[in-house]
């Protein structure tokens, strides 16, 4: 193997800018997602174990459609197909008036693919709160709401936590393919580089230990918030 | 009623794509396996250093995001070899190892859900580990395992869209190309959407069927 390493050129001007310019885009895509779908997840995963059929049906397709296509055909779809479907106007704004489309349309695909994820890690959660806690609530007279929010819920996010974690992290990762529709985040500025220098090994080097970086920063939050929300009777 | 008749017309190379996704993930799934199963191998057999090897290989394959997985190989098998090998080769020796690092945590959770007292017995009645593994442990392990691979087959073929980068004809690039040329994205999208959703909801339930046959 015949290759001239040359690490220094990540410092150079304008690689080292655009590396950091895909890492903001990078968080700033996982963020925004992460914002809609948690909210998003949440709802849907309490509506999978509501005791309507009704909400159970809609949520179970709600998510079987959601994890069941590829994120990338999601992404596609949302990029060259609902400014079709909506009404003139709006579809004209979100084609030529919406500043950055391409990364808002990113955000929206990854936040509907993630809530699809996370409902199911909530239902999940829900799920494993023993029996007796939801009967001890119901008989010290909480309706199903104050139950929810004070007793359930409270333990399904301890058992969550762990997988709720990877989730985030799956969002950062899945972020990347915002490149295809034009998002330049750090798996694009590192191809662009590539692209540029030839210089691969050093360019998708550069944008793998960003992504460890996370990685590991997201673990050591997960065992940090892991030991304060420990609660000291075992659930 | 819009009008389909353009897809009947493409359904040839729409096929080729979905068989070219399918193949891939029967590639990826079998070389993942086998590289999961030689990574809990060097896991069981070799200590310390072996053990910390393979966790920094499984660390790394999980916190890259697959694309950036099949750009390093694109880029680095032709740079190894020395001569260009395609898209075809250098994206299945990418599934292979990136997917290995998840079926050797799912070999490895299989294992570790047999309780720890059947290789304690097994050892006490005269196996050496490695027969303890064959004989005992493992044919335990297996029914627990298997609903896991298939659900990871099932990601692993929504993942082999990802292709798409590299420009190799799956099922998903056969799509956007028959899109674009044919300008009807509706239409051709929502076909997609429909298939993938119908094969990947059908393989989910015939899981889920086997693991109620495997719990009984």
């Amino acid at each position: 193997m015949n290759y001239q390493w040359n690490w220094s050129l990540l410092l150079d001007e304008p690689y080292a800018g655009w590396l950091l310019a895909g890492l903001g885009w990078t968080v700033a895509l996982s963020v925004v997602g992460w914002v809609i779908a948690l909210p998003l997840g949440t709802a849907i995963g309490i509506a999978r174990t509501s005791s309507s059929r009704w909400l159970r049906v809609l949520s179970g397709f709600y998510v079987s459609v959601f994890r069941n296509i590829p994120l990338l055909l999601q992404m596609f779809v949302w990029f060259f197909v609902v400014p079709e479907l909506l009404p003139d106007r709006l579809g004209l704004w979100f084609k030529r008036d919406l500043p950055n489309p391409e990364f808002w349309t990113a955000a929206l695909a990854l936040a509907f693919y993630t809530s699809g994820r996370l409902a199911e890690l909530f239902r999940a959660g829900l799920q494993a709160v023993p029996r007796g806690q939801v009967m001890a609530a119901d008989a010290t007279g909480m309706s199903r709401p104050q139950a929810l929010r004070h007793v359930i819920m409270p333990q399904a996010l301890r058992i969550i936590l762990p997988p709720l974690t990877s989730e985030f992290l799956s969002i950062v990762k899945n972020s990347s393919l915002a490149l295809t529709i034009g998002v330049l985040e750090l798996t694009a500025q590192s191809r662009q580089i590539e692209n540029f220098t030839f210089h691969g090994f050093e360019a998708f080097g550069a944008a793998t230990a960003f992504y460890m970086l996370v990685a590991l920063i997201l673990n050591l939050v997960m065992v940090s918030l892991r030991r304060t929300l420990t609660l000291p009777v075992a659930v | 009623m819009p009008d389909l008749s353009f897809i009947a017309r493409n359904a040839s190379f729409l096929f080729d794509g979905l068989l070219l996704s399918l193949t891939l993930t029967a590639a990826g799934v079998i070389g993942g396996l086998a590289v999961g199963i030689a990574l809990v191998l060097v896991r069981l057999f070799t200590g310390v250093v072996g053990n910390c090897v393979v966790d920094a290989y499984v660390f790394v394959f999980r916190a890259i995001p697959l694309i950036l997985v099949i750009f390093w190989f694109y880029f680095m098998v032709p740079l190894i070899l020395g001569r260009p090998v395609g898209a075809w080769t250098s994206a299945i020796v990418a599934f292979t190892l990136f997917e290995g690092a998840y079926y050797s945590e799912i070999l490895r959770a299989g294992l570790k859900s047999v309780r720890a007292g059947q290789m304690h017995a097994a050892l006490a009645g005269g196996m050496n580990r490695a027969q303890a593994l064959r004989y005992v442990i493992f044919p335990q392990a297996i029914t627990a395992m298997i609903p896991i691979f298939l659900t990871q087959a099932i990601i692993l073929f929504q993942d082999t869209s990802l292709v798409f980068v590299v420009s190799l004809h799956d099922f998903l690039t056969a799509t956007t190309i028959i899109a674009n040329r044919d300008g009807r994205l509706v239409e051709t999208y929502a076909s997609a959407c429909l298939v993938y959703y119908l094969i990947c909801l059908a393989a989910t339930a015939g899981v889920d069927r086997l693991k109620r046959t495997f719990a009984r």
